[in-house]
């Protein structure tokens, strides 16, 4: 596990939203955390290198740069491992857990629109034919802006 | 792959939008190492970068994190079932909860499945999560319905990443 200093948390907590347009962003966070450019520069590819960071770049609005769901499917669990790796394997799918309930494979999945995330979804089913629950986000309360470290 | 002639307008915000989704390389100059990716200027990359946050395309702009190398092993999907008359303000109550990063409505699927408010909460360990719902439903009052759904392994976090 990775081991994080308070500056650390600092800097991640800085850095997961209003990222900064200028021509050296990493100078201007630097700047605000008291921390040099390189320094910034150094932690961040080290975190990232230790898979603690997945991307940076930005989390595009459910519904508004495309069409997405929840969904949810029932599968016997000596079916899950092969299941998961087929779901995984599937255009669009960008989170995938195993969860403790009897629908216990959830991800989400997106497409251009609705009509090509019905045609995904089609196609799991077709692959893998299990109950399957398809909850789409009807309005969100809260986003994600992001993790508290 | 780098572009001789200057792409338009449109396919620009595309491979920007396409840049955001994958990822920008953490160096000094992120835009400009992007901008000449794409055959266009520094400002021109910024301009369509601010173009995708001023319609409302994005939700952050910024670093994501993957919350299990950090510490925190537990991701519950708490989901409630909620009378619609209130489903609205309960939602909007989990979302300013700290520990909450996200609080949507979903349909109701009956019979199979009746839950129509969803939050996720993150935390160290299971103990700390399930302390932090109980702790949530009695300050709140909110005696719906409800399960925790704790993940017990995790398949693909954006891109294909195993856990």
């Amino acid at each position: 596990m990775i081991r994080l200093s308070p500056q650390d948390c600092e800097l991640l907590n800085r850095i997961q939203s209003d990222f900064p347009l200028d021509s050296h962003p990493f100078a201007t966070i630097a700047d605000q955390l008291g921390m040099s450019e390189a320094a910034v520069l150094a932690r961040l590819q080290e975190l990232e290198q230790a898979g603690a960071i997945s991307r940076f770049g930005a989390v595009f609005t459910p519904n508004v740069a495309g069409a997405s769901t929840l969904v949810a499917l029932a599968i016997p669990e000596e079916d899950i491992e092969q299941t998961a790796e087929l779901v995984n394997a599937m255009a669009g799918v960008n989170h995938n857990y195993l969860r403790e309930h009897r629908y216990n494979l959830w991800f989400v999945i997106t497409g251009r629109d609705r009509t090509e995330l019905d045609d995904r979804l089609r196609h799991i089913q077709q692959a893998a034919p299990y109950p399957m629950l398809d909850l789409p986000m009807e309005q969100p309360y809260h986003i994600d802006l992001g993790f508290a470290l | 792959m780098s572009r001789e002639n200057a792409i338009n307008q449109q396919s620009l915000a595309i491979e920007v939008q396409r840049a955001l989704q994958e990822g920008l390389p953490i160096v000094a100059q992120p835009y400009l190492a992007l901008a000449e990716d794409l055959g266009v200027s520094e400002q021109q990359v910024v301009e369509a970068i601010e173009q995708l946050q001023r319609s409302g395309m994005t939700k952050r702009f910024g670093m994501v994190l993957k919350h299990r190398q950090l510490g925190y092993h537990a991701n519950a999907m708490v989901v409630w079932d909620v009378p619609d008359g209130c489903v609205d303000r309960v939602g909007a109550s989990l979302g300013e909860e700290p520990c909450v990063t996200l609080s949507y409505r979903r349909p109701r699927r009956p019979p199979e499945w009746n839950y129509n408010l969803f939050c996720m909460i993150h935390g160290t360990c299971r103990e700390t999560v399930t302390a932090q719902l109980e702790d949530i439903v009695l300050r709140k009052g909110l005696h719906y319905p409800h399960q925790l759904l704790f993940s017990s392994h995790c398949f693909k976090q954006r891109g294909a990443v195993y856990v």
